[in-house]
This record gives structure tokens, C-alpha cells and sequence, in this order.
């Protein structure tokens, strides 16, 4: 954190990845949330809008601070960029004498820079790249968009009630690779860069030597974001309490919606679905997000290993907070606390945990 | 080009065979002939198969690993795709990707009495094992194959039994869970079978295959016998969307049955076997 | 070889779901050369005791003149497809299952004597064996053209079985219950319109009925 951008120079960030043919990515607010999307402007940043997330709860409310990036999180993390909710994995066509041509739909994304990614999403990143990418079987499609990514960080200064990253040793500051990694104070940036993209883009900005005071207004500033009313056990035992009476009483609450899943940053279960096409030659292989949640997703010719809330959420939570650490090394969450905010039935998976072990 | 194991590659029906009035196989080879040479598998390994508009099911491949000749796919009618699969007729094109998952220890096994105890059409993923060990039969111990079905006309490839049967050093025995006349073989359930079977539990290695409820029960039979847990290997079975590990539809405690499995040391999974809800 | 036949029945409804299909515009000609649309009323092609592969049925059962028809239908079909919430459910219409009935008749209409109504408006399947039920309220214009599109391959159609808030998620809306406190019925409803509603804003009402439930698609 040695540089310094001033608040009125960001401007020359953004020109600066257009000019490297980036489509730049960023937060603002649409249907009363932070979501990302095309940024061209800092205009459209939320400036001076703060998050308040309870279970069930997102409100966004204006303060005049002149901070860009004083919310915790947004309704999605930055999971639809590399892991698309929706794609076309491959088409065939079928010819007169009934062959089959195969042909990938591989996707071509531009290069793109999100602004403003927090540290639990960046954790949940390494997380997906981990399970598309460092496994036996690589993932094209992911890899075709997460190679396509520039990543520009930002570490959280404000910490919703739903965030927990402290406990799961993910946040607020951030912890896993960047290419560029910012800290608001008032008057500007500190930025430091942390690749060879992200130091050549530095080089093009009108940076000065970070001050003292400045550093300390910023170490500052993070240190209010690790004062979090939540906490999640390192690694609760769940599989030995596969029988306990407490999940009972969450399926009974749970809507099996699927919401969790979804805004859950390490969620990875997708489903094919076959689209034939009307013309009867052709057909369509796609991916779709799918949910543990859904009856579909256990259903194997005639049965359903799992038909109701109890063992949705059994399955989804023994699976992130224990299976996850004989499968991929650590738990499969990272705190950001999206799956209790945006839960319709406000369940809040620290409190269950309690309950559980 | 970077490898795709999302892309299908085609495939030829060069023999159709009907086993039974909901059971067929299907005997297929590569258009490319190139790729059908670099294609190998190991016993107890699957493909996904592709019907055109229809979509993808995982099916255990049936064939010995080294007839290189053609991959052969024991089909049960059950679901929507393999409903449709059952339409299809010699010379028609289908799409397969494969082979995916890990298979029986027929390493591990050499110079050891081999075990293949199956129920219902868990015979098919097993099959390719007994060709497997005919074929290279001094290097196995004991043969033992035990099949049981729940109707006797369940039970199909009954010539090939026969043939098994008087190969040298195995035994076969067969059981069905309601039986008539003309029967010549037990009724009952395949865990009666067990203390029929001939086999050193300190040096064997059973392979099971069948519903989990029949698997659970035989394994303890097994255990009762003496056959340490380690030495009981078991085929499961999930919903598979990719086969590659990453879709989570097979997801199974701590592992994807895809990619980690389909099959399994005992040890590795006792602790959710028939436990509702996974 | 020749075209599968397809029949379009109405029962009692608003005709909305065979509107859904009418609305395929183009996709709607593209179908007519994969298959013999050889009775639809509402497009115009009467042929309506005719023999044919596929039969899309709308509406609910209201009179005995209905119930006798629909046996026709079934029995002149090899497979038969209900779509909308009328033919799956009874619709609108089935609120009055819940009240008199008659009392109703009496307290509406100057003549209910003319009236030939049942005292109950039921779905398709209540009447007779059904192998595909689309839901909605309409259906879904592509979820029609898929099921024929599946069935034209020789494949059973496959019918998503997730909920609203599973298709409102993939589409990148924000949950309007969460953010607004708006009510929605996404989290019940079965999947299928593709999150019209919260789309634009606005809660889902429940037009795919309650999911939960592996329904008559997946055999």
C-alpha cells in the first residue's frame, strides 16, 4: 500500500483499462442493491451509499460521505464473470444419414476489470478456480472467462451484521491474489499492484508515495470492518450429527428455494439441459446453475435421494462447512453472509451451526 | 485445442442386443477410428451417452478393458434418455464421452479370490470384470459370481452363466427373490448366498454391485465371514450431469461418485451408506 | 414418412395458453413443418374427432358435455398434453369447488335453468390418463414448442424441476423481497416463466403453481 490516487484522478484508471481493452465492471445500485455491471463512469459508483443486511434484510441508505466503496457487499458476487448462470456448452447437428457433428460453443469474453471486489469473493474465487480449473478435468468455459478477468480489489471498511469473514480468516482486508488492490480514505486510493497487469496499469496513473497518515487513516478505516456480530466454528463436526433434531426444525422454516445457493460465492452445482431445436437436426447441450435445493437435482430414474427441506439443508450445509475440507483443503464458506441476507426465511447458518453441534 | 470433457465424440451402434424385454445392449465403436485406438478403459468405469435431443445418462461399460474390438453398454430401461436408446438400431449414431470414475481394484486383486457379488442389473458394471478374469485366469485365485435378481426372468445372460460356471476354479451361484417352476438355481435374497461361496476371506476381494440396501447387507455378510472392510469394494450410483467432478449432482459425503467413484473401498463410504438423504 | 398429427383442444379457459402458442410467431412455422397441426380452432384448422399423435389440451372440465369430450380426446390420441393452469388445476374457475355452487348460479345469473354446469371445475387429469402436464397461467410459449420439440426427437419432454427464485437468480435480478420487502411467491412456485415478475420489479404471483412436487413429466 505505498501509492496514493487521488479521489478526482480514478477517472484516469478507467481510461487507462479501456485503453489496455478492458470493459470495465463496477458497482452500482439497481432494484435497491449493489450489483455489478458496465462501468464507465465514476458517477455511477454508489458514493456515499452504505448496505444495512439482516436475515432477509438488504437496505440501501445515502449518507454524504464522499466514499465510494463503504458498503460490504452486493446481492451477487462476482460468480456469473467466470461460472455463467447460463450457457450453451456445445451444439449438434445432426445430418440425412443420422451422423452427429459435435461443435463446442466456447465463449470469446473480452477482457474485462472488475472494480471493487471484496476479499470473501476473492476467496471464493481461488475457491471455483480450485474446483474448475486445479482438478483432473479442466473447465474451458470457466477458464475461458476467468482468463479474461482483471481483478481490482478493494478491502472493506464496513461490515455488515450478516459478515463473518473474520471467522473464516477471508476478510475484510484482502488475502488472495489481485491485480491492482485499493483502500478508500477520504481524499483518494491507496493502491498497490499485484501482478505484472496490475503494476503496468499503475504505472500509467497519476500516483504519489502513500504518507504515513494517510496508511494510517486507511489501517484505520479496515480495522471497523473486522467488528462483526457473526462467527462461524472453523470446522463444526456435522457429519457426526447427521441425526440431530435441530435440522428438522430448519427444514421447517426452509422454503428450498435455492437463493442460498445461488448468492453463495463457492456454489458450484450446474445442471445440462438438453434443447432440441424445432428444425429436429439440430440440438442445444446447456449448463444452468442448479441448486441442492431443487428436487431435480438428486433425482436418479424413478427416485429422489432427497425430497424435502430437511435433507436439502443438511446436504448443502454438511457438504460447505465439513465436506468441502476433505475436498478441497478449507471450508466452503468465506463469511460473506449472503446466504442469510438474502434468504426469504432470514436462516442464518451461524446460528444453525450453534444449534448443530 | 485444448481438451473438452464437456464435448461428446461420435459413436457407432455395431450390434444391437436385446436381453431382455427392458434390457439391452448396445456394442458401440468410434467413427474415428484414430480415437476408438487412444480409447481405454479400466473395469468398472462409465460412459456418458449421448442421444441426440434427448440429452446424456451415465452407463457402466460392460466389455473387457482390452478388447479393444468395441465398448459394449448393458442398458435398463428406466429413465427418459435410456428410454429413447432403447428405440435405436444398429448402424445409428449416438455421442459418447468417457471413460470417467474410478474402477475395480483388479490390480490390487491379482494372485486373490475374486468376489462379484451383484442384484438387480448390478451385473452389468461387474461383467466386464468376470471377462476380465477369465481371460487372464492364472492370475486370480478363486472365481466366485454371485447374481441375484428379484423375478427369475430378471436374471439375463443365463447361457453365459452356464459358461462361467464351468470355467476352471469358479463357481457361480444365482438366486432369485421369487421363483417358479423351472428354477434350478436358490431363492431368497443374494446375502444367503454367501455361505455357499467358497473363497479365503484373508485373501480375497470382493466387488459389489447392486441397490445399496442389497450392498449393505452383503457387505455385512462378508464382514461376518471374515473379509476385512478394506478388501469390500463397492459401485454406487448418483444423478450425473457432467461425470467430470464439477456439476455436484453425485456429490456423496466428501466426494463426487463421478470422478472419486463410482467405485469404492468400503471404508471410504460406511458412514453414509444407507443413510437417508444422501 | 408422415407427419405427426397434432390436435389443439379447448376446454373451459381463456384461451390464453393457446395464444401462448399462436404468439410463437415464426417458431410456429417451423413447427408446422415438423409436424401436422390438423385441428386448432383458434387458428382456424377443425378436425376435431381426428386421430392424431399428440393432443395440447386447455381448460378445465366444467360440464357433462365436457366430460364426455375429453374421453374423445383421449382416446383419440396417443399422447396427451395438458397445458395451463386450467387443464392442470381447474383454474379460476375451481374457486367455485370451494363454495355452493349452486347458490352461486341462483345469486348470478336470471336463468341458471339454461345452465348445464357441473358443481365443480376439475383439471384434465382427474378425468383421464394425462402423460405431460405444462403448467402456468399461461404456459410459457418455449416450454410448449420444447415439449413438442422433445417429443417430435422421441424423447419424453423434460421438465425443469426448480422454483422461480432458480430462474430469477440465473437472470441477475435482485430479490424484491429481500430488497424491497415486496411480497413474492417466488420461493413456492414452480420454475418455467422465467421470472417475468421480479424482472420488473415486481413479486411473482404464483402463476406455475406450487413446486415441490415431481409432477407428470419426469416417468
Amino acid at each position: 500500500m505505498n501509492h496514493f490516487l487521488a479521489r478526482e484522478d480514478f477517472p484516469h484508471l478507467l481510461s487507462a483499462l479501456t485503453q489496455a481493452g478492458y470493459g470495465c465492471v463496477g458497482p452500482q445500485i439497481r432494484q435497491g442493491a449493489i450489483v455489478f455491471d458496465h462501468l464507465h463512469s465514476v458517477t455511477q459508483l454508489p458514493q456515499g451509499w452504505q448496505d444495512e443486511q439482516q436475515p432477509a434484510h438488504y437496505r440501501l441508505q445515502q449518507t454524504d460521505s464522499p466514499y465510494w466503496f463503504n458498503w460490504s457487499n452486493g446481492a451477487s458476487a462476482i460468480k456469473p464473470y467466470t461460472f455463467a448462470p447460463q450457457e450453451n456448452l456445445w451444439t449438434v447437428q445432426r445430418d440425412q444419414s443420422g451422423r452427429l457433428r459435435f461443435q463446442a460453443t466456447l465463449p470469446q469474453p473480452q477482457k474485462t476489470a472488475i472494480i471493487g471486489v471484496r476479499a470473501c469473493d476473492l476467496a471464493a474465487l481461488a475457491l471455483q478456480d480450485q474446483h474448475f480449473l486445479h482438478g483432473k478435468h479442466v473447465d474451458p468455459y470457466y477458464q475461458a472467462r476467468r482468463e479474461s478477468l482483471l481483478l481490482i480489489g478493494v478491502n472493506c471498511t464496513h461490515a455488515a451484521a450478516t459478515c463473518f469473514c473474520v471467522s473464516t480468516g477471508d476478510g475484510p482486508d484482502i488475502r488472495q491474489p489481485y491485480d491492482l488492490l485499493l483502500s478508500e480514505i477520504a481524499a483518494g486510493f491507496l493502491l498497490s499492484s499485484g501482478s505484472t497487469a496490475g503494476a503496468t496499469l499503475a504505472a500509467q496513473l497519476p500516483l504519489t508515495p502513500a504518507s504515513d497518515a494517510q496508511q494510517h487513516t486507511a489501517q484505520q478505516r479496515m480495522q471497523a470492518a473486522t467488528q462483526q456480530q457473526r462467527h462461524l466454528p472453523a470446522k463444526p463436526p456435522l457429519f457426526a450429527h447427521l441425526d440431530h433434531p435441530h435440522w428438522q426444525t430448519v427444514g421447517a422454516r426452509c422454503l428450498a428455494c435455492g437463493n442460498c445457493t445461488s448468492v453463495c460465492p463457492t456454489c458450484f452445482c450446474h445442471q445440462a439441459v438438453e434443447i432440441p431445436d424445432l428444425d429436429g437436426d439440430t440440438s442445444r447441450h446447456e449448463r444452468r446453475w442448479d441448486s441442492c435445493f431443487q428436487p431435480g437435482h438428486s433425482y436418479i430414474h424413478g427416485w429422489q435421494i432427497r425430497s424435502n427441506a430437511t435433507d436439502y439443508y443438511r446436504q448443502w450445509l454438511t457438504h460447505k462447512l465439513a465436506g468441502w475440507h476433505e475436498q478441497f483443503g478449507r471450508s466452503g464458506c468465506t463469511g460473506c453472509g449472503r446466504c442469510i441476507s438474502w434468504c426469504p426465511a432470514g436462516i442464518d447458518l451461524t446460528a444453525e451451526v450453534e444449534q448443530l453441534v | 485445442m485444448k481438451p473438452n470433457d464437456y464435448l461428446p465424440h461420435e459413436v457407432q451402434i455395431v450390434a444391437r442386443v436385446q436381453e431382455a424385454p427392458d434390457i439391452f445392449t448396445l456394442r458401440l465403436r468410434f467413427t474415428d477410428l484414430a480415437h476408438h485406438a487412444r480409447y481405454h478403459f479400466d473395469a468398472g468405469q462409465f460412459n456418458m451417452l449421448y442421444l441426440h435431443g434427448v440429452g446424456e445418462v451415465a452407463i457402466s461399460i460392460a466389455s473387457d478393458p482390452k478388447d479393444t474390438h468395441l465398448i459394449d453398454h448393458t442398458v435398463r430401461v428406466v429413465g427418459r434418455v435410456t428410454k429413447a436408446l432403447a428405440q435405436l438400431q444398429t448402424g445409428d449414431y449416438l455421442g459418447l464421452r468417457g471413460p470417467f470414475g474410478r474402477g475395480w481394484p483388479m490390480a490390487a486383486a491379482q494372485g486373490r479370490d475374486v468376489l462379484l457379488i451383484t442384484g438387480g442389473l448390478g451385473c452389468a458394471p461387474v461383467v466386464s470384470v468376470v471377462h476380465y478374469v477369465l481371460r487372464r485366469r492364472a492370475h486370480y485365485a478363486r472365481l466366485v459370481i454371485m447374481q441375484g435378481v428379484k423375478h427369475t426372468h430378471d436374471l439375463i445372460w443365463r447361457r453365459q452363466y452356464d459358461t462361467w460356471a464351468a470355467a476352471p476354479n469358479t463357481q457361480v451361484l444365482l438366486t432369485a427373490d421369487q421363483t417358479g417352476q423351472g428354477w434350478p438355481f436358490n431363492t431368497g435374497l443374494v446375502t444367503q448366498l454367501i455361505g455357499q461361496a467358497q473363497f479365503d476371506p484373508a485373501n480375497a476381494v470382493a466387488m459389489l454391485c447392486g441397490p445399496e440396501g442389497m450392498m449393505r447387507a452383503t457387505a455385512q455378510a462378508l464382514q461376518e465371514r471374515g473379509l476385512p472392510d478394506h478388501d469390500i469394494w463397492l459401485s454406487m450410483e448418483r444423478n450425473m450431469h457432467c461425470a467430470v467432478g464439477h456439476c455436484g449432482h453425485c456429490q456423496f459425503g466428501s466426494s463426487f461418485i463421478c470422478k472419486d467413484g463410482p467405485v469404492y473401498p468400503l471404508p471410504e463410504i460406511s458412514h453414509l451408506l444407507g443413510v437417508k438423504g444422501f | 414418412m408422415p407427419l405427426p398429427t397434432v390436435a389443439v383442444h379447448k376446454f373451459s379457459s381463456c384461451d390464453g395458453c393457446q395464444l401462448a402458442l399462436l404468439n410463437a410467431g415464426e417458431a410456429l412455422l417451423q413447427l408446422a413443418q415438423r409436424v401436422n397441426i390438423v385441428h386448432f380452432a383458434e387458428a382456424g384448422m377443425l378436425a376435431e374427432t381426428a386421430l392424431v399423435d399428440i393432443a395440447l389440451v386447455e381448460g378445465s372440465i366444467n360440464t357433462n358435455h365436457d366430460v364426455q369430450r375429453i374421453r374423445e380426446v383421449r382416446a383419440n390420441s396417443r399422447y396427451l398434453i395438458t397445458m395451463g393452469a386450467c387443464a392442470t388445476a381447474g383454474g379460476v374457475q375451481a374457486l367455485r369447488n370451494l363454495q355452493d355452487a349452486q347458490g352461486w348460479h341462483q345469486a348470478i345469473y336470471a336463468h341458471p335453468e339454461y345452465l348445464d354446469s357441473l358443481d365443480t371445475a376439475t383439471a384434465i387429469a382427474q378425468h383421464v390418463k394425462v402423460d405431460l402436464e405444462l403448467w402456468g397461467c399461461p404456459v410459457n410459449t418455449q416450454q410448449v414448442l420444447q415439449a413438442l420439440s422433445s417429443l417430435v426427437h422421441g424423447a419424453t419432454p423434460a421438465i425443469p424441476q426448480e422454483k422461480v427464485c432458480a430462474e430469477c437468480k440465473r437472470r441477475g435480478n435482485v430479490c424484491v423481497l429481500v430488497s424491497e420487502g415486496k411480497p413474492c411467491l417466488g420461493p413456492s412456485t414452480h420454475a418455467g416463466c422465467g421470472a417475468i415478475c421480479p424482472a420488473f420489479g415486481r413479486g411473482c404471483y404464483g402463476c406455475y403453481g406450487p413446486q415441490g412436487v415431481i409432477y407428470a413429466g419426469i416417468p
